[in-house]
């Protein structure tokens, strides 16, 4: 017993469980957005498990594939993969098992959810992780693509088809996402130098990358505005989220022009609360 | 000084209650009034969030002293807009305000001008918040319950005036125990502006 709790707490970090639930979430809101209606438990909870299983798969299969690079850096050289307090073989087994059972209860659902989140782990593990990552500072477009996913697919199970409203929820996660990872990139930059990993920072410098950032977050509270509204969101509902957009771009014009490690982290920070309360949002509407 | 957990636990609740104003508390009225509370709330809902993840710490920034003035100039033209007949007067003086907090503090200023700006600005919307809901309520134009808006605009008004002597260097308590109560005057205040806008 002692064994199984001792492999279950290194392995469960591997999962990032924090970014998994917000991902999670993003799904379930895109589910729910659909009103479809909103308490088929079956399907839910189908959804529910399917995206869990899928996102922590994939982000398992992640770290697998980055153990080497993980090592060179502060930040991550005390991951399980990296310190190799795990056995690598056993990681690649978690990530294979989770990823095939997440996308095959998917497809078991419905094909098409089920196609969309496959689509999503693909784009993360082999075009992002595999191919791009350690090529070219624009892998995150790929990691914003894979990241936009699960909004997609909880949508498309909802409606049984893709709509402009899905579309521009994925939008604003694809937006949403630079500004979380080129926020993290310039804190840790001297880590990611240190693993030769090119970031916006190292290729193009501090200031492109703030500009970027200022960019990606209007894109981003636009996108989830449009999609709000083409959801048919309350109006009280729709204030409180201009508001929390306000907040947001209050900060990117803040580390455009008053650039801080402070406003840094606070934009870091807060662009995850944002994308929370926008999903919890959409999620009270459509209930 | 470092933000504990209850302080954290209390800016939720106030992040909370101020989004839930925005959202559903002040449906059915005009539109200026609507307006000039979404961004009171909206600047207490992100005040607060920011103060969650940064700390006390962005209390020492320059910026907080103008973002603090909109919070009452702001409530005080959507209470002056509901209740009274001169909401466009205000409206005027909101927009001149808060330029003028803005200006002063925003480029080289001699002397006490910047102090004596923002102790006026802050002083008639303070009074504003503080006496047009109780003198509404005993005039028997509202509920009793909606000179809680008053007593809201008390506790804003004791909490902008720990802040702003803090800033000028002659605190009236120490940082310490400004930053002590701080979370819990908050929530207080916003308690009472939620309330007394539903019940009154």
């Amino acid at each position: 017993m002692s064994i199984l709790a001792e492999k279950f707490r290194l392995y469960l970090p591997l999962t990032k469980p924090l970014q998994t639930g917000l991902l999670l979430a993003t799904g379930l809101a895109g589910y729910m957005s659909a009103r479809c209606p909103v308490f088929n438990i079956g399907t839910l909870l189908g959804a529910a498990g399917s995206l869990l299983l899928a996102i922590a798969g994939s982000t398992v299969l992640n770290m697998w594939w980055d153990r080497d690079i993980d090592a060179k850096m502060g930040r991550t050289k005390q991951r399980a993969t990296s310190s190799k307090l795990v056995n690598e073989n056993e990681v690649l087994r978690l990530g294979l098992i989770l990823s095939v059972f997440g996308v095959g209860w998917a497809i078991a659902i419905d094909a098409f959810y089920g196609l969309i989140v496959f689509a999503g782990l693909f784009f993360d593990v082999v075009v992002y992780s595999i191919w791009l990552k350690r090529r070219t500072a624009w892998s995150i477009v790929w990691g914003g693509v894979s990241g936009a996913m699960p909004i997609l697919a909880g949508r498309t199970l909802g409606l049984g088809y893709v709509d402009w409203i899905g579309l521009t929820l994925a939008l604003g996660i694809l937006f949403w996402i630079p500004t979380h990872t080129l926020t993290f990139s310039m804190k840790f930059a001297k880590d990611y130098a240190a693993a030769c990993v090119p970031t916006f920072p190292s290729s193009y410098g501090l200031g492109v990358t703030r500009v970027t950032i200022a960019i990606s977050s209007i894109l981003a509270a636009v996108s989830m505005l449009i999609a709000s509204i083409g959801i048919g969101m309350d109006w009280g509902f729709l204030r409180l989220l201009g508001v929390l957009s306000a907040g947001l771009l209050m900060l990117a014009v803040a580390i455009t022009f008053k650039p801080s490690e402070r406003v840094n982290f606070g934009l870091f920070k807060y662009a995850s609360v944002y994308m929370l309360a926008a999903m919890i949002l959409v999620v009270i509407e459509a209930i | 000084m470092k933000i504990s957990p209850l302080d954290r636990v209390l800016l939720l609740i106030t992040g909370i209650l101020a989004a839930y104003q925005v959202a559903v508390g002040i449906d059915g009225f005009d539109t200026v009034p609507i307006i000039a509370y979404t961004i009171a709330f909206g600047v207490l809902l992100v005040a607060g969030l920011l103060l969650i993840i940064l700390g006390f710490d962005v209390l020492d920034s320059p910026v907080v002293v103008i973002v603090s003035t909109i919070i009452p100039l702001s409530l005080s033209l959507g209470l002056v807009w509901q209740h009274t007949s001169f909401g466009t007067s205000y409206l005027i003086f909101t927009i001149i305000g808060f330029a003028a907090v803005t200006l002063t503090r925003s480029i080289h200023t001699p002397g006490k001008i910047p102090t004596i700006v923002l102790a006026f600005v802050h002083g008639i919307a303070g009074m504003t918040i503080f006496l047009l809901p109780i003198i509404t309520s005993m005039q028997e134009k509202a509920h009793p319950f909606f000179s809680l808006v008053g007593i809201g605009g008390a506790l804003i008004g004791v909490g902008g005036l720990l802040l702003s002597f803090l800033k000028t260097g002659r605190p009236i308590l120490s940082r310490e125990t400004i930053l002590k109560v701080l979370p819990s005057l908050l929530l207080l205040m916003t308690i009472c502006f939620v309330a007394g806008f539903k019940y009154g």
